[in-house]
This record gives C-alpha cells, sequence and structure tokens, in this order.
C-alpha cells in the first residue's frame, strides 16, 4: 500500500464528484429537505421527531454512500478503468482507501449540513453531544461505502446495483428498531434484526442521542459496525482481481 | 522501412508454450513467441485473433492456462513490472466525467511520474490544446489517444498498445507511428497491435496472428520474401492459404 496512490485516488474520486455538480447537490441537500419534511410530518407532535431525528441524522449517509459507491464501482468495473488501475502499481486496498477517504470526506459535510439546519433551525434536541451523531455518521457513511463496494460485485449493470438499495437497505431500516421497538418484534424478526449491521448502527445513534449513554452495550454497538465495515471491506477486496479470464 | 541496427541480445519479452482460455474456448494455444528490445513490433491479426489477449497476458492481467512469459526479465504480473510496463487498452479506459489533464494526473501521482510529464505526453499525442476539457466531450479519436498518453506517462520501458492508431485520421497516424519509431530509437520497445495491414511497414518487426497462432515472424521484407508477395494483406492471405494447404 502506499500513501501516494492512496491520496491520488482520493482526490480523483473527490474530481468526479466536483465534475458532477447535481450529484453533490442531492448529496448534500436531500437529507436537509427530508429532515425539513419530517419535522414539518410532525410539527404537532414534537416527541416522534426528537425521537427519531437524530438517529436518522446518521442514516442518511449510510444509505447514500452505498448507492454511490456502488455505482462508481460498478462503472470502474465496466467501463475498463478497474483493469486499467490493476496494470498500475496501485495496491487493491489502495483503491479502497482512496474511496473511504473521499465519500468519508463527502459523508462529513452531508452530516455536518444536515446536522447544523436539524440542531440549530429545526430545534432539534439530543442528550448526547451533536458532533457524537457527525461522528457516527461519518462510520456509517464508511460502512455504508464498504457494503456496496462489496454488493458492486454483484451487479452487471446500473439498474440492478440500484435495486440492491431496496433489496439490502430497506430490510434493514425497518428492522433495526427505527420503527419498531427490537423489544417489540416476533421472535423471528428480532432474530433476523440482531443479524443486521444496521441494528447497531442505529442502535449506536439511538443511544448517542437519545438516552446520552455511552455504555457497553454503545462500545458493542460500534464494535459491530466497525467489524461488519472490515468484513465487507475484505470482501470488497477480495471481489478486486488482478487477473481475469 | 530500412533498419541497420542490430537486434538487441536480449529480448523484452518471451512468451513459450501460452495457452489461455477464455469463456471455456482455448483463444491462444502453444503460443511461442518474443519481442526484440529497443525495436517496434508489430502484433498484426483479424479481429478476433487473440492479440487484445495476448497483450492481456503480457501487462499481467489475464488469467493463463499454462505457458511461462517474461517481461523485461520477470515473470509477467510481477508487482515490479507495472511501473516499468505502459498499456494501452483497446477501448479507452479513462475517467470520461474528468478532464484529459485530471485523468493524467491521476495516472503520473500513481506512477510518481514528475508533474512535466503530463504535459509531455499531452503534446506526444497531440492533445495539448484539449487538456482542460472534459474527456466525454472529446470524439473517439481523441479519447483514444488520451487513453494513449496514459499508457506514456511514468516514461515506461515497455509500451504495450492495443490498436492505437484505430479510427484516427492518416496525418494523425503518421505522425503517431513517427513517435512510436522515435521512443523505440530511445531505446524503449514496443509491442503495438492492429488489425490493419497497412501499417505493418512502420514497424520493425512482425507477429502475424491468425486464430491464436502465429502465422508469420520476422521484418516487413523478410515476411515478404516468405509470400512471395509485395503487398502485406497478401502476403497475409498467402500465409494463412499455406498454412492450410
Ligand atoms: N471476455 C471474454 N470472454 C470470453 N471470450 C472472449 C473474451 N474476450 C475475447 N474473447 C474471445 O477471445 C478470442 C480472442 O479475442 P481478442 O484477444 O479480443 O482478439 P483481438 O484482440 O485480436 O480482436 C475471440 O474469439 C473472442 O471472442
Ligand atoms: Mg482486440
Amino acid at each position: 500500500m502506499s500513501f501516494r496512490a492512496t491520496f491520488a485516488t482520493a482526490v480523483r474520486v473527490l474530481n468526479q464528484l466536483r465534475r458532477d455538480p447535481r450529484t453533490l447537490a442531492l448529496l448534500l441537500f436531500v437529507p436537509v429537505l427530508l429532515v425539513f419534511l419530517l419535522e414539518q410530518l410532525f410539527s404537532d407532535r414534537r416527541m416522534v421527531f426528537q425521537q427519531i431525528g437524530g438517529p436518522l441524522l446518521g442514516l442518511f449517509p449510510l444509505i447514500a454512500m452505498f448507492l454511490v459507491t456502488s455505482i462508481t464501482m460498478l462503472r470502474e468495473r465496466v467501463s475498463g478503468t478497474l483493469e486499467r488501475l490493476m496494470a498500475l502499481p496501485l495496491a487493491k486496498l489502495d483503491i479502497l482507501a482512496g474511496y473511504a477517504i473521499a465519500f468519508g470526506l463527502v459523508a462529513a459535510l452531508q452530516a455536518i449540513l444536515v446536522s447544523v439546519v436539524a440542531f440549530g433551525l429545526l430545534g432539534l434536541d439530543t442528550q448526547g453531544p451533536p458532533w457524537a451523531v457527525v461522528l457516527l455518521a461519518v462510520s456509517n457513511a464508511i460502512l455504508g461505502m464498504s457494503l456496496g463496494l462489496f454488493v458492486s460485485a454483484f451487479a452487471r449493470t446500473e439498474f440492478q446495483a440500484i435495486q440492491f438499495m431496496p433489496a439490502f437497505i430497506l430490510p434493514q431500516i425497518l428492522l433495526c428498531g427505527l420503527f419498531t421497538q427490537r423489544s417489540q418484534m416476533a421472535g423471528w424478526m428480532r432474530g433476523l434484526s440482531d443479524a443486521l449491521p444496521f441494528t447497531y448502527a442505529y442502535d449506536a445513534l439511538h443511544r448517542a442521542t437519545q438516552l446520552g449513554l455511552f455504555d457497553g452495550r454503545f462500545v458493542l454497538d460500534l464494535t459491530v459496525t466497525i467489524g461488519v465495515t472490515v468484513l465487507a471491506l475484505t470482501l470488497g477486496a477480495s471481489t478486486l482481481r488482478r487477473r481475469t479470464g | 522501412m530500412i533498419d541497420y541496427r542490430p537486434m538487441a541480445a536480449s529480448p523484452s519479452i518471451v512468451v513459450d508454450g501460452l495457452r489461455v482460455r477464455r469463456g471455456g474456448v482455448v483463444v491462444l494455444d502453444d503460443l511461442s513467441l518474443s519481442v526484440a528490445s529497443g525495436r517496434v513490433t508489430g502484433l498484426l491479426g483479424p479481429s478476433g485473433s487473440g492479440k487484445t489477449t495476448l497483450m492481456r497476458v503480457i501487462v499481467g492481467v489475464q488469467i493463463v492456462e499454462a505457458g511461462s512469459i517474461t517481461v523485461l526479465g520477470e515473470p509477467a504480473g510481477t508487482p515490479s513490472l507495472r511501473s516499468k510496463v505502459g498499456y494501452m487498452t483497446q477501448n479507452p479506459a479513462v475517467y470520461g466525467d474528468l478532464t484529459v489533464r485530471e485523468n493524467l494526473r491521476y495516472f503520473a501521482r500513481i506512477l510518481d511520474a514528475a508533474p512535466d510529464n503530463v504535459d509531455e505526453v499531452l503534446e506526444m499525442v497531440a492533445m495539448a490544446p484539449f487538456g482542460d476539457r472534459v474527456v466525454n466531450r472529446l470524439s473517439g479519436g481523441q479519447k483514444a489517444r488520451v487513453s494513449l498518453a496514459t499508457a506514456l506517462v511514468g516514461n515506461p520501458e515497455l509500451l504495450v498498445l492495443d490498436e492505437p492508431t484505430v479510427g484516427l485520421d492518416p496525418v494523425l497516424r503518421r505522425d503517431l507511428w513517427k513517435a512510436f519509431n522515435e521512443l523505440a530509437d530511445s531505446g524503449k520497445t514496443l509491442l503495438v497491435s492492429s488489425h490493419v495491414m497497412d501499417e505493418a511497414d512502420h514497424c520493425h518487426d512482425l507477429l502475424l496472428l491468425r486464430e491464436g497462432k502465429l502465422v508469420a515472424t520476422g521484418t516487413p521484407a523478410s515476411v515478404r520474401q516468405q509470400s512471395g508477395k509485395q503487398d502485406l494483406d497478401e502476403a497475409f492471405l498467402a500465409l494463412i492459404n499455406e498454412e492450410v494447404a
């Protein structure tokens, strides 16, 4: 692995985003719009907004980065640039780390922007400090990136890659505890929920924002999130083949 | 072209007993050849004859079933070769959403080439006026030249160029061949593929490939002599018929 190649890749990915201002604008402003809608929707039930607002801030980047990464990596595979990179003095880890740095930065921007609006303008109030939301948002973004990278190997077209979002992400959002408390789920659903990474990402956010509780369970949540990220990155790296048939 | 220089002592590429299977079909079978250093070797053959596959083997991105491939004294695919071998893929492998210069800078950073090098290679492929143009806004031929420029970045010892002159106008084609010859004069080794026989006369040596097998090798003059034909197109046909007969 080389710092130079990693950095070059991060700059390249950021340049690609910069050259696509519409995507960048969507990435940065859609979460803001959604949080605003949420606040309006529950304007007479502030409790609900306070409850799900915080965790939601930290989940937006996960979803966005999942999509952006799976499409970008798919394009890299299909357009032949990945094959070209494999003939260069560049480790697979350089590509992955370059992506992680670039998308991590965008995720941080996204999280900061939506946090400023939510905490500053919309009166969102959480138990934990706002920066904890931003930090968790970035770590979730990298989780989303790793998952997107991994699933991109199973898509042949951009249509397929986009369909991974409802197939892969939506069930996790439904089961993570955001809509129904996990203790109220039927046994099998609870079991499934236990096995899904979103559950831990959400629980960490819930603890940080609602309970202000950085306890043992919080540490477990973080450990699982990071563990799954590393696993998905490793599996993703194994789908980047230097030699193909 | 008359070439007075002696053959270099040790060839840049030695292939021995190469067999490659793609999609279940043997596309290169028991192929043995060598490519002399400091010369322009033309890899000629009709479309589907295995030119791209052979080049992929040489740059180490193709899964090989059998045979030994030595490039600059080391087995093909050795990591240290990746900064010594420049590869231009048949379909332009560049980032369409970046500018020409952003693309080249990325390759230059990975290869640790001097920033000036980007302007040098742009000059060489006559793309200097388009440095700040986004690649997607270029014509097919211009895109191909950007892709060629990525192979030239970092001053590699060996250049493997897959149909670099296809789709270019005659003046540009002539200029590129001149540049290839100048590179060889300065000690570089070039392996250049084409499916157009007319290009053969720009090369010092020829490898004529048909259905994954070598039909003839040697200088253009010796290929003419072997076949008894002056026109290289006819020479190629005559040599194939000889094989069949
Ligand atoms: N990705 C692939 N999968 C399976 N077969 C392939 C693939 N690419 C090329 N081939 C086959 O390999 C043979 C050689 O192709 P190629 O090396 O691209 O020839 P050329 O470059 O001379 O046109 C052809 O029969 C082609 O159909
Ligand atoms: Mg080809």
